[in-house]
């Protein structure tokens, strides 16, 4: 197989467009992909303030390269969930990619600011580890992103996660979550825009582009993400895009083209207006954002537990850490320099 | 041939060679489009051919979990 460019000898196929590259020119074509789907739906300006949620897996690591090379002014904002080794494990990585960059990272660890890690929050609210862990994260980067100033959050979520969220949603027909699934989410009051510029690329090719630039990254895989119906839905959508190629990207962007825009409009009439949390300040369509609820469950029965202390009140300002630009090795401990938020 | 899976789990099975990418996946009943085959640092096709005294990784692209 020869590169569509060159020639030479291709190392990585798309076969969605019947083409194949030499390392070269794929990451010429990553890279230009990406720069297209930012224009394309205007997700950010040249001289945006852009935070990139980064775990420190392939996906956010590979979107802060490209930002990076594309121009953007970035900051990564990483969240320790106190998942074990494995989350020390994904700052490292996080770390190595930033200093050696000499990019800023923010760092909010969930144990120091909160005092519960995910698995706690998990085991006391009684609920999957992956959906506290979704909510934590949205409500940490949408407040790290207001209060620091920035004009946008981008996301690493790449098309096989868009396309398996679209599969589930439609297999349960989850009307109010379709109606949030394209790449721009637009700023309101308190709510920063979030954007997803590798929503049209695969996790296959996302990962061949940082193997080919040699990206540190996490390889291994979040132990409560066993048995995710994400997985299952992702496998299902790839046997079909071996067979089909193409499949994925036209199944999410159709949906995008031609039902979402008539869901919206349909929907609109049933739209809640947002309001203030009573405890945090921050947007919900209720009294008191599923946030703050949720913590404030777990709070209280860390207390009847006699894990925290009983005078304690949950208060949802994230503290950050502040790892400066251009640090580089030398000091492999947490960082040092505490400064609050806002 | 030496196969090195990380599927995500390290696992290594040894196959015959000389055979194409494609045909050391299909025997392996591994889907394509969620991993990349490298040998080295040098990423394979699916029609790439490899021979049976090659190391290949197989590297699963796939993640789940909360995004």
């Amino acid at each position: 197989m020869k590169c569509a460019v060159c020639g030479r000898k291709a190392a990585v196929e798309v076969r969605r467009q019947g083409r194949a590259f030499c390392p070269e020119h794929y990451l010429e074509w990553f890279e230009h992909q990406v720069a297209r789907a930012i224009r394309r739906h205007r997700m950010l300006e040249k001289d945006d303030r852009v935070l990139v949620a980064v775990s420190g897996g392939k996906d956010s690591i590979a979107l802060w390269e490209v930002l990076r090379r594309l121009g953007y002014d970035t900051t990564g904002l990483h969240i320790q969930l106190g998942i074990d080794d494995y989350s020390k494990r994904a700052l490292e990585a996080t770390r190595r990619f930033a200093e050696e960059r000499g990019l800023p990272l923010i760092v909010v660890d969930l144990k120091e600011a909160y005092r519960l890690s995910i698995p706690e929050l998990a085991e006391l609210t009684r609920r999957r580890a992956c959906s506290v862990c979704g909510l934590t994260k949205r409500y940490v980067m949408n407040r790290v992103a207001v209060e620091e100033g920035f004009d946008a959050v981008a996301t690493g979520h790449n098309l096989d996660d868009e396309a398996s969220v679209l599969l589930g949603n439609v297999l349960h027909w989850q009307t109010d979550a379709l109606v949030r699934q394209g790449p721009v989410l637009p700023a309101k009051e308190k709510l920063a825009k979030r954007v997803k510029p590798l929503y049209l690329l695969t996790e296959r090719e996302i990962l061949a582009y940082t193997l080919l630039r040699r990206l540190p990254y996490q390889h291994e895989e979040c132990p409560f993400a066993v048995g995710a119906k994400s997985l299952l839905y992702k496998e299902a959508l790839n046997k079909l895009e071996t067979a089909m190629p193409g499949t994925k990207q036209t199944f999410l962007e159709q949906y995008l083209k031609k039902i979402e825009p008539v869901l919206q409009k349909g929907l609109s009439a049933e739209e809640v207006a947002l309001k203030e949390c009573e405890r945090c300040g921050y947007p919900t369509t209720g009294e008191v954002c599923a946030f703050c609820k949720t913590w404030d469950h777990a709070y209280r029965w860390a207390k009847r537990k006699g894990q925290i202390p009983g005078e304690l009140r949950f208060e949802a300002e994230p503290r950050l850490t502040f790892i400066p630009e251009g640090k580089r090795g030398g000091d492999a401990r947490p960082a040092p320099a505490q400064e609050p938020a806002g | 041939m030496r196969v090195v899976l990380r599927t995500p789990e390290r696992e290594e099975r040894e196959l015959k060679g000389p055979k194409k990418v494609r045909e050391v996946l299909e025997e392996l009943g591994i889907v394509p489009e969620g991993v990349i085959v490298a040998r080295g640092e040098e990423l394979l096709t699916l029609d790439d051919e490899v021979a049976d005294d090659d190391t290949l990784e197989v590297i699963s692209a796939v993640s789940g979990g909360a995004r």
